[in-house]
């Protein structure tokens, strides 16, 4: 399989045929799986998304209860750079699928623990209307429930919601396409606030 | 969606096989082993949990000497005022909740033949295992002038505590117009950005409330950690010229490199000046800090875990002693080429440490290690860079596969969100280690 990458450096090298032939076993072994296991693997994510995925805040997402497919697909999308971050780019490309798929099993099995954020009473209210109007339908039980890779809302930080909303809306990390028709229609009958209104019911969760 | 490659089958069929042959799976437990890990910092504290965690059927004890332990990483954050000394103090209780008997107690001898460790007044304990975490210990006869004495009235601040809040204490005293000297070591040492961030942070104090002092950095080398994203963040907040790195009007920080005349030769602790450089100019500072050179800590050189570097080398898959069996050495004092010294090392470290520590005591084969390393560095408001590692075991190194800087071209909004994230793993971490 001709991969985008190696492709590009049989492009770009003039130096001749010895180059070309390293850097495409440098890119094999890059892809090569790590061969460690899912606890070895996920261990060493807690150090920024606490132990076993559940994060103390303030900004750093908790990935504990991310369904499988969810985790993997964030993954691939960061090591593919089609998923914007300040970090995660560098570190995803340190693995191969197989390795994603470890890691997936590992904190899609774990039970996430909430800690208590301020988030504000009245908009949390408003937001739980505007949830259950425009978000619930694919971030199904209260957002609390990872279906069909919409990853787990409620609970989540807040800033880190802030930021992903505004990654999505800049155009820095693509959104899925009915969900920005959702968020365009909601924006527009409701209001700038109501983005800040739904993420302060998401940050409510208990 | 999951493609069944060739790789995969084989590991499947390998597995099934396993299992056919050994009937129902065979569970070996450490029941009744005891470990004994030296040391409660970062790296001991997290390996003592981890094997709780991964089998609590084994007796941990944790022999640590201070009751308190202060984390280095955010101390820098102390220094400017920003943050209580408190914010940086972990207890051990909540190793205790995970069955970790922990003694507050120095460890005064280690004999690694009969697994014996002897305390100053908690008498002897004895183990199957032993992991030794103690961190680094200063070269006092390094450089002129400098010694632990010294180290009373010119603080290190490299162990963080008492000397944190003694260099923040002088420099809260030092008039507007004085020159804070830090004087960084050779490597290796502890935390590489660490002195680099330290005189962000102090510049940032300074630039809100003694703006006619400044930073002066006499290095021991000629180069240093994440040089570029410093001097850019200096540029743009301390006024900082990267080409005269800082000799510039109006710069808060300026970097004399080693071969700069920055090259510290000997200290004179009553009258606060340094020597240095070939010049042997002499330097009078208001506020000075003095890294000293480093080595592993000092038991474990009386344990004899040292080579003629004065770090201990260790099997980097098991962090077994090279010289030792059934001793562990991680975290700064171990040799994990290429893995800097750090607190995010000492942690990845610890984790894989306690899975090879269980695997022996079950008479395992120790699975494939994988191992990550963060340092964030926090330059001033709203100003965050970090560095970044995966890696795996290739060989004898521990290979980066992964990783690099902060990109250079980092929007404001990138770098205020790292400051975020640094935050983030400060609370992680620390939670990681003693919750
Ligand atoms: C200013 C500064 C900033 C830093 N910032 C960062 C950062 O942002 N990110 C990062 O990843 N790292 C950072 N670090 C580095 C980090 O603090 C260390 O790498 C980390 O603490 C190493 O862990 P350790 O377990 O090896 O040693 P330590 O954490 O130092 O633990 C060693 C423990 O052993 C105990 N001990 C030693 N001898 C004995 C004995 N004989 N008996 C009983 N107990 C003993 C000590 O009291 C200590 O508690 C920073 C360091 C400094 C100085
Ligand atoms: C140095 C800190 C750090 C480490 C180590 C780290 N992460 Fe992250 N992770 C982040 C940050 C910060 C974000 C937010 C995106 C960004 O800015 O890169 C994130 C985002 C994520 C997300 C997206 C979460 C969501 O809700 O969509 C996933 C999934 C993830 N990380 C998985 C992992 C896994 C698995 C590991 C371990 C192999 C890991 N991370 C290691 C800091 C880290
Ligand atoms: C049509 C389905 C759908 C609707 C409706 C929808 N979303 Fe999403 N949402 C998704 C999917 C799928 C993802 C994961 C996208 C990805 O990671 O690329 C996602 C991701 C997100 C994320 C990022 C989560 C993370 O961990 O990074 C946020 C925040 C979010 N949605 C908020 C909302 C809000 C608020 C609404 C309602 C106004 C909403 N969504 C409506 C499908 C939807």
């Amino acid at each position: 399989m001709i991969n985008k990458k190696a492709l590009g450096s049989t492009l770009l090298l003039t130096a001749g045929f010895v180059l070309h032939i390293n850097a495409a076993v440098a890119e094999d072994k890059a892809l090569a799986a790590s061969g460690a296991d899912s606890v070895m693997l996920g261990n060493t994510c807690a150090g920024c998304h606490g132990t076993n995925g559940s994060s103390f805040g303030p900004a750093s997402p908790s990935i504990a209860g991310m369904g499988k497919d969810t985790l993997v697909d964030a993954m691939k999308a960061y090591k593919e750079g089609t998923r914007s971050g300040t970090i995660m780019n560098r570190i995803a490309q340190g693995y191969a699928d197989a390795d994603f798929e470890a890691m997936g099993d590992f904190f899609s099995k774990q039970t996430l623990l909430v800690s208590a954020q301020n988030a504000d009473a009245a908009k949390a209210d408003a937001g739980r209307k505007l949830h259950k109007e425009y978000c619930e339908k694919c971030h199904v039980e209260e957002g609390t429930k990872d279906e069909d890779g919409a990853g787990v809302l409620a609970g989540q930080w807040m800033p880190y919601l802030h930021y992903a909303m505004e990654d999505f809306q800049s155009g820095a990390r693509e959104m899925p396409k009915k969900m920005q028709k959702r968020i365009e229609k909601m924006v527009q009958k409701e209001g700038d606030g109501a983005i800040d209104n739904v993420i302060h019911f998401y940050g409510s969760r208990k | 969606m999951t493609q069944i490659t060739r790789r995969n089958f084989l590991k499947l069929s390998a597995s099934t096989a396993a299992i056919s042959f050994s009937g129902i799976p065979f569970i070996a437990k450490g029941e009744g082993k005891k470990v004994v890990v030296v040391g409660g910092g970062v790296g001991g504290a997290t390996t003592a949990k981890y094997i709780r965690m991964a089998d609590p059927s084994v007796e941990v004890t944790l022999i640590e000497k201070n009751a308190d332990y202060h984390t280095c990483f955010m101390s820098n954050e102390v220094l400017n005022g920003d943050r209580s000394l408190d914010s940086i103090k972990f207890g051990y209780d909540g190793l205790g909740k995970h069955g970790v008997k922990v003694v507050i107690d120095e460890v005064t001898a280690i004999d690694a033949a009969t697994k014996k460790v002897t305390t100053a007044k908690s008498g002897d304990f004895t183990a199957d295992r032993i992991v030794v975490s103690p961190g680094v210990g200063f070269k006092w006869d390094a450089i002129e002038g400098y010694d632990e004495k010294a180290s009373e009235t010119i603080p290190h601040a490299w162990k963080a505590g008492p000397q944190t809040a003694l260099l923040r204490k002088q420099l809260e005293e030092m008039a507007d117009g004085g020159t804070v000297v830090i004087c960084p070591p050779t490597s290796p040492f502890r935390c590489p950005p660490g002195p680099y961030e330290r005189a962000s942070q102090i510049a940032h104090y300074l630039k809100n409330n003694k703006p006619k002092s400044k930073v002066l950095i006499l290095d021991a080398s000629d180069k240093f950690s994440k040089q570029g994203l410093f001097t850019q963040g200096w540029k743009e907040l301390y006024g900082y010229d990267i080409e005269q790195n800082g000799k510039n009007e109006g710069s808060l920080i300026e970097w004399r490199p080693a071969s700069g005349g920055g090259k510290v030769v000997k200290i004179d602790a009553t009258t606060k000046t340094v020597t240095a450089g070939e010049m042997e100019d002499v330097i009078k500072a208001d506020v000075l800090n003095v890294i000293p050179p480093q080595v592993a800590c000092k038991i474990a050189h009386q344990a004899g875990l040292t080579n003629e570097s004065g770090w201990c080398p260790v099997n980097k898959q098991t962090f077994e002693s090279s010289v030792h069996k059934g001793v562990y050495v991680i975290g700064d004092a171990c040799i994990a080429t290429d893995m800097p010294k750090s607190a995010y090392s000492a942690s990845s470290q610890a984790k894989v440490c306690a899975t090879a520590v269980i695997a022996s005591l079950q008479g395992k084969e120790m699975v494939t290690p994988a191992y990550v390393n963060t340092c964030y560095s926090i330059i001033g408001p709203n100003y965050g860079i970090s560095v970044t590692a995966v890696y795996r075991l290739e060989g004898e190194t521990i290979t980066q596969v992964s990783g690099g800087l902060t990109p250079a071209d980092a929007t404001p909004e990138q770098k205020a969100r790292e400051v975020h994230y640094a935050y983030s793993w400060f609370a992680n971490i620390t939670h990681d280690i003693f919750g």
